[in-house]
């Protein structure tokens, strides 16, 4: 509406100045191409060699994207191991929830990894997760981030219940997210040789900078009855608890990946890695899955072909269409616009007057 | 007026009786309740009063004389104490003077305009989603996001509706405090208008507007006339006159005291009615509206007047009927609302389902649901364990179908019903600017009253027009007379500038009247030579019935030159007029008109005639007479009427042959098209006219039954005539109608004619309009019972649908009809109002209904006005076919208002069909680019929008709830709850609109050279509901692509929430405009801003959401945005969601074209070979040069 009312007013007050002076009074409208419906336009009609051509270039452009992306996602190496069940002690494995919820029971699992493939550094650590709905409504509600931001906010923490506060004050950070934090943890070696994990620059960058602020710190943490998760060192600032700043980064689906550190040494293929983990995060509750994935990455992230398989149907299925259309023309042409064609010109005897 | 205006068409000629002059309150009851009968169709009792559409006007005649008879009770009465307010306004506390048109104070504006604009049933739904997510457990968008889009609508119509009011208000104040001099202390001082009290006495002045409703007391004219000119009250500029009474004339308010008592209605806002009855001196006077003046007219022509305030302020006739335009809801709208509740439905399904889901997830992790680290029913903070933000599972599903209504609540498009309203606006203000629809002779442009209904003007199948005025111009011409039997009619041939129309020289100075006639040689020099020949004396007769009997009043008009003066006649009736002009051409110059007398310049020669009575025309006479006074001492009564009203009461003794020849001339007079009036004559004897004036008298001035009093004198009188001859007057085709009616045929709409007019006139019209043409079959109807007119549509039913056979004819019927026999002949079925009254509102109507399917043509002649609507009725409830009416007069109002659309010609015959009407415009032949072009245009443009609003939310809305079944159907949206909101505010609502303004799928001149294109609107092309459906599954596709391509390919990945969220919004948004834009007829640069800016601001959007730190999704636009994954998705989305539908537009457009298509293709590529031709049609209906 904005736009019509202001080139009206542009219309009539150009078209007045000329007009108006040679003649009073008439109401005429101004003639102007604007309102009289005829500005300048393209008119597009789909043409048989329009749509044909349409087809063919999508079919052109989507088959090579999807074999680049296909084959971005061959070459990411991948190594996925689900440690949630085997690294139950067998003992335990009737009443796994016992065991999780029982501190006193060393934790630790070793498990051997194979690298299939060369993998070149940086190799990312991540944790993977399933059946764990991160993005459960009463969860992801459950969290202040005006309180991760700057300590004045810290009494902020009415959406975060029913990890808000404790009797001796807010809880910091508060909210169900920060308090389910995954706590288990991995060490690597290979041929008993310790690799280092970078966990640094493993969050955004944004986060460390603006969201978490760097005065910020833990108070009152998994200090409550029920102990969710990991617990943060009270003297390190937000902005510097990296695996906090990931974890509230809460995922958009049930199955999920995190990020939990970097090896930044190249893995060369048949090596067998030990990892140590520390099995300490309960998803048995709610049998859902952990996972340990070593992956190095590509320009289209993990290892995942189903865009490229995408891209080649649809690019596939344009240039299939591209031909049905070509053989519809040669088969069946229709010369455009031909008055012939209209209705009333086709029977005249429907006439219906 | 009214009466003209109401009967006008009744039959044609009774309009050149109706007058203005209200002398005898005779007609003026019969007028009022002419008035009274339009009002009631005014004001919408249509639907609920039974009205009989089939009665003659005798109904409404008895009714006013029962009102003529009803006494004033005193309870119903307002008692009026002339120059004492005080004592007037003690006990009934009338209202002050000052008006306020303004809806609202300052205090009362935010309640009473919150509660208007919540009338609208969109907005509560509106208000109670808001409501609904006030509720901490339901809160699924945070309060503000929840409350923006209403506060913004609501806040926006607020300023719109604040300041309307603000305009008012400053108007109000300037009408309140003008000046008028009101008689204070036996003086006239200077007076606010809002401090005039009723009972006061009140002074106005030449060009003075009226300050409230009064009672006229004496004017500067000695006979106590004023004129007044009502063009604010109902656009009639012709002068009207009103009297003051005789026994108030001689009084002067300064000097001696008027004492006296007003006993008058209760305010009503008819303003042809009025009844009072005045107390003075001890003498009771009855009022009637000749001697009332209302507010808003203006005092013309007379020096001063003088009168009491009866109504004031808001009581006064033009207040009480200051009322909008009449509301109607547009069919295309009322189709939707149909597919509106389809949505319902599902939005109620979607809802159920995620309940459902939600029961079933709670009842399986129903053990687990304590310590579920994403669920955690559990609180410990207080120290003891209780369940947190948990009602039970039961509740629980409650909760969250209420929840799922709030967050899927835009699949009812709330935005649609904004949209389509300033989608509404754009049009009309297109409609109204387009030059091609502007009338120069009256400088008069489109006129857009009901802004809901533009695309209905797209469907329209029947178009029921008027006549008089209408087709024609209403511009009576005289054309030729009979005058005792011998025809002139010679007068064509002599050119206009021989004579230059005849003029009188007084006191050195030329007057001429206004318009001038061509005159017949012959004729012109028998009136010339006088009373020498026995021709010369009949026709001095004529001329003097012309001059003398009628209402016309005689205007001195000043021209530029000084010796040169012109005389205008003013009246009401053109008819009239045009009579009188003929007069003066033919040297019978009427001068000067009073109550009392008339002047005549006969030849150059002044004489005055006294008046002594004058009968008015009303409807069930027919006719109107004058008895004049000759300077010879003589009295004759002049009578001129209607063929059949005259012909019953003159002497059918004397002068057969004349009668006979007469008759013969009126025959042909008509079938040339002419319209017809008889004039009669009779000389009085003493005896005889001392005994009518006597009873006259009596009769007008008696309180109980005047009307009908007045109507036995008149009857009385006017018998045992001679013939003086006939005349006959041309009223000319407007410019442009028979190509009009071409192209309105050839578009599939049926035409059907209803006039007043006699048959044979109606017949002749029709030819010249092409209505009619040689190769159609007619089947005339005039019936005089029920049992003829049912046998006649029985057989022209069967002969309709044979359509081989020679025309059958019933009645008095003849076949000009040919019979060409081959294939179908075009039917025209010819029918008259007598026949009508036993049709309508009897079994017959279904007949007449299923005749009238197979006629290509209608012609109703001598139709009453709410037959008029009767007709219309008749076919709009038994087709869902949408109906149009066009006309001009206040004849046509209760037509207009039944009709779909209504269509008001803002020509002579004053405003009442414009203030009745949903679009006014000023030529029939407006007509054609009305609804073939912007009926056209709008229809599709408006069905497209309609269907693509639903996709545009529906589709939102399933990405919203694929994602909830991945959330363990707990309503966590991933797309944030600001970029929900601006949705359908920002993101997707500016290309809808200007798309809805500007798109055109075909140019002006492919539509008006192929009308056919018409009946894509007919036939419901744009907006069906196999097109809702497959809008639907189109939508249900889109949504799959643009979810679950993202959800692939992030599936195990460590994208976050806002990221996807950020991811699957861009997404719907630019699907959603490419959607718009492949629809795109025409490109021009405001399509290209509004789509691309559209794209543009949503990227702009989002990175300003993610830009606030304080939201969780801080950031998330950045970073996804530099992953090549994220684009890969968004291409791919697009592409895949849109092939389907491109594939689909492509077959169909390829191999099964509608003819828009191939109009389109051969718009593009044909052009330049046909340009040309279209030219040359385009000039013949749009561009009539002017004469």
């Amino acid at each position: 509406m904005d736009t019509n009312g202001a080139t009206t007013s542009s219309a009539a007050g150009g078209g007045s100045t000329s007009k108006s002076s040679s003649k009073k009074h008439s109401r005429k409208p101004v003639y102007s191409r604007f309102t009289q419906q005829e500005l300048p336009a393209c008119k597009p009609i789909l043409t048989p060699g329009l749509v044909i051509a349409t087809f063919t270039i999508i079919g052109i452009i989507f088959i090579p994207l999807g074999l680049v992306s296909l084959s971005a996602s061959e070459k990411v190496v991948e190594i996925v191991d689900r440690y949630d069940e085997s690294c139950v002690p067998s003992d335990y494995s009737n009443d796994k929830l016992k065991f999780i919820q029982n501190p006193s029971i060393n934790k630790s699992c070793v498990r051997t990894l194979t690298v299939p493939k060369l993998m070149k550094s940086p190799v990312f650590i991540y944790y993977q997760l399933d059946n764990y709905y991160q993005n459960h409504r009463r969860y992801v509600k459950s969290r202040s981030d005006k309180q991760l931001r700057s300590v004045s906010d810290e009494k902020s923490t009415k959406d975060c219940s029913p990890e808000d506060k404790t009797v001796d004050g807010p809880i910091v950070p508060c909210g169900l997210v920060a308090w389910s934090l995954f706590n288990d943890t991995y060490g690597f070696s290979v041929n008993s040789k310790t690799i280092e994990v970078n966990k640094h620059d493993i969050a955004w960058k944004s986060d460390k900078e603006h969201k978490f602020g760097s005065n910020v710190y833990p108070k009152n943490f998994q200090s409550g009855g029920l102990i969710g998760g990991a617990k943060l060192n009270s003297s390190v600032p937000l902005s510097k608890q990296e695996d906090l700043m990931v974890w509230m980064r809460t995922a958009a689906l049930p199955t999920f990946r995190k990020l939990y550190g970097k090896i930044e040494q190249d893995l060369q293929a048949n090596e067998k890695i030990q990892v140590v983990i520390q099995n300490n995060y309960n998803t048995y509750s709610f049998s859902g899955k952990k996972k340990l994935v070593l992956s190095t990455t590509s320009w289209i992230g993990g290892k995942n072909d189903f865009l490229g398989i995408a891209y080649i149907i649809v690019g596939g299925l344009c240039l299939f269409l591209a031909v049905c259309f070509i053989l519809l023309y040669v088969i069946k042409p229709r010369p455009l616009g031909d008055p012939s064609y209209l209705s009333w010109n086709r029977s005249p005897a429907g006439h219906p007057n | 007026m009214d009466s003209r205006t109401s009967f006008e068409d009744f039959y044609s000629i009774e309009s050149a009786f109706s007058s203005s002059s209200r002398r005898s309150n005779f007609s003026v009851q019969s007028k009022a309740s002419g008035g009274n009968s339009i009002r009631e169709v005014n004001f919408g009792d249509l639907g609920t009063k039974p009205v009989r559409y089939g009665s003659h006007g005798a109904d409404s005649e008895t009714y006013s004389i029962s009102m003529s008879q009803k006494e004033i009770n005193d309870e119903d009465a307002r008692l009026v104490q002339i120059n004492d307010p005080v004592q007037t306004n003690e006990r009934f506390e009338f209202s002050g003077n000052s008006i306020r048109t303004g809806k609202y104070s300052i205090l009362t504006f935010l309640p009473r305009n919150l509660f208007e604009q919540f009338h609208r049933v969109a907005y509560i739904y509106f208000l109670l989603i808001a409501v609904l997510n006030q509720l901490p457990q339901l809160a699924v968008f945070g309060r503000g996001a929840s409350i923006l889009p209403l506060a913004f609508v609501l806040l926006v119509t607020a300023v719109k509706d604040a300041y309307e009011d603000y305009r008012r208000h400053r108007s109000d104040r300037i009408e309140n405090n003008r000046l008028a001099s009101v008689l204070v202390d036996d003086q006239f001082q200077e007076k606010k208008w809002k401090n005039i009290q009723v009972g006061e006495i009140i002074k106005i002045y030449a060009n003075e507007t009226i300050p409230c409703d009064m009672v006229l007391l004496s004017t500067s004219d000695p006979t106590g006339v004023a004129y007044v000119q009502t063009i604010n009250l109902d656009g009639e500029s012709n002068l009207k006159t009103r009297y003051a009474k005789q026994e108030t004339l001689m009084k002067i308010p300064e000097n001696d005291k008027v004492i006296g008592l007003i006993k008058c209605e209760k305010p009503n806002r008819n303003i042809y009615g009025f009844q009072a009855n005045m107390e003075v001196d001890g003498k009771q006077l009855s009022l009637g509206p000749s001697n009332i003046i209302l507010r808003g007219c203006e005092l013309k022509n007379t020096a001063w007047a003088v009168g009491v305030a009866v109504y004031a302020g808001r009581e006064t006739k033009a207040m009480l009927n200051s009322s909008g335009a009449p509301s109607k809801r547009s069919r295309l709208e009322t189709h939707m609302n149909l597919e509106i509740i389809f949505l319902s439905l599902f939005l109620i399904a979607l809802c159920t389902v995620v309940s459902i889901c939600a029961a079933v997830w709670l009842r399986r992790h129903r053990k687990q649901l304590d310590y579920l680290p994403f669920y955690r029913r559990k609180e410990f903070s207080d120290g003891e364990e209780e369940n947190y933000n948990y009602y039970g599972w039961g509740l629980e599903i409650c909760f969250t179908f209420l929840m799922s209504v709030i967050v899927f609540q835009i699949m009812i498009p709330i935005s649609l019903y904004i949209s389509m309203e300033l989608v509404r606006v754009g049009q009309a203000y297109f409609m109204i600017r387009d030059t091609q629809m502007y009338d120069e002779s009256s400088n008069s442009r489109f006129q857009c009253r009901a802004l809901n209904i533009n695309e209905d003007l797209g469907q329209i199948k029947y178009v029921f027009s008027d006549k008089t005025g209408t087709l024609t111009e209403n511009k009576m011409e005289f054309q030729c007379a009979s005058i005792w039997g011998v025809d002139y009619s010679g007068g064509n041939a002599i050119s206009l500038d021989q004579n230059d129309g005849y003029f009188v020289k007084v006191d050195g100075k030329v007057l001429r009247p206004k318009m001038k006639v061509r005159t017949d040689p012959e004729l012109l020099q028998f009136a010339r030579n006088r009373k020498e020949t026995q021709e010369g004396s009949h026709v001095y007769d004529f001329f003097l019935a012309l001059a003398a009997c009628n209402t016309i009043v005689p205007l001195i008009v000043d021209t530029p030159d000084p010796t040169v003066k012109l005389i205008d006649y003013q009246g009401e009736s053109p008819d009239e007029q045009a009579l009188v002009y003929a007069a003066a051409s033919y040297g019978f110059m009427l001068i000067e008109r009073t109550s009392g007398h008339i002047v005549i310049d006969i030849q150059g020669e002044r004489q005055r005639f006294n008046v002594f009575g004058l009968h008015e025309f009303d409807s069930d006479r027919k006719r109107m007479s004058v008895i004049l006074g000759f300077p010879d001492r003589s009295v004759k009564v002049f009578v001129k009427g209607a063929d059949t009203s005259i012909f019953s009461v003159i002497d059918r003794s004397m002068d057969m042959k004349v009668i006979r020849t007469t008759e013969a001339h009126l025959h042909s007079y008509s079938s040339l098209g002419l319209r017809t009036l008889v004039v009669g004559m009779r000389e009085l004897s003493t005896s005889e006219f001392k005994q009518w004036h006597s009873t006259f008298e009596a009769a007008s001035t008696a309180l109980i039954g005047r009307a009908s009093l007045l109507r036995k004198v008149a009857n009385n009188i006017e018998n045992n005539l001679h013939i003086l001859g006939a005349s006959g007057i041309e009223d000319k085709l407007q410019q442009g109608v028979p190509e009009a009616i071409e192209s309105l045929r050839t578009a599939g709409i049926k035409v059907w004619v209803l006039t007043g007019d006699k048959q044979e006139t109606a017949i002749s019209i029709g030819y010249s309009s092409k209505l009619l043409t040689s190769k159609m079959t007619q089947i005339i109807i005039n019936s005089k019972s029920m049992e003829s007119c049912r046998k006649s549509l029985e057989d022209a039913i069967i002969m309709s649908k044979k359509p081989t056979t020679t025309s059958a004819i019933s009645g008095t019927t003849n076949n000009t009809g040919g019979t060409s026999g081959a294939g179908s002949t075009p039917i025209a079925l010819i029918m008259d109002g007598t026949s009508l009254v036993y049709i309508l509102d009897s079994e017959l109507e279904e007949r007449l209904f299923q005749l009238s399917c197979n006629c290509s043509v209608v012609l109703c002649c001598r139709v009453a006005p709410l037959q008029k609507a009767g007709i219309v009725s008749l076919v709009k409830k038994r087709t869902a076919d949408m109906t149009l009416a066009i006309g001009d007069g206040a004849n046509d109002v209760s037509m207009i208002q039944m009709a779909d659309v209504g269509v008001g010609i803002s020509g002579q015959e004053g405003r009442q069909a414009v203030m009745a009407s949903d679009f006014a415009m000023g030529q029939f032949r407006f007509l054609v680019p009305l609804l073939l072009v912007h009926g056209h245009w709008n229809y599709q443009r408006m069905g497209y929008m309609i269907l693509y609003n639903f996709y545009r939310n529906a589709v939102f809305v399933l990405v919203l709830f694929w994602y909830v079944l991945f959330t363990s159907f707990t309503l966590t949206t991933a797309i944030t709850e600001w970029s929900s909101v601006l949705y359908s505010v920002i993101y997707t609502a500016l290309p809808t609109i200007v798309v809805g303004i500007l798109d055109k799928d075909l140019s002006r001149r492919t539509l008006l050279k192929y009308p056919q294109l018409y009946r894509a609107g007919q036939n419901q092309e744009c907006y069906n509901k196999k097109l809702f459906w497959i809008t639907m599954i189109d939508t249900f596709w889109q949504s799959a692509v643009a979810f679950f391509i993202p959800l692939l390919a992030y599936w195990g990945s460590t994208i976050d929430t806002s990221s996807i969220g950020d991811l699957w919004t861009l997404a719907v948004v630019i699907l959603v405009n490419l959607h718009l834009a492949m629809d795109v007829n025409r490109w021009n640069w405001l399509t290209h801003a509004a789509i691309w800016g559209s794209i543009i601001a949503t990227f702009i959007c989002v990175m300003v959401i993610d830009a606030l730190p304080f939201l969780v999704g801080y950031w998330a636009i950045f970073e996804i945005a530099k992953t090549g994954l994220f684009w890969l998705c968004l291409l791919a989305i697009i592409v895949a969601a849109l092939i389907p539908r491109f594939v689909v537009k492509a077959l169909y457009q390829l191999y099964a074209p509608c003819d828009v298509q191939i109009a389109r293709e051969a718009e593009k590529f044909r052009t330049l070979c046909e340009s040309g031709a279209v030219e040359i049609e385009m000039n013949s209906i749009l561009e009539v040069p002017r004469r």
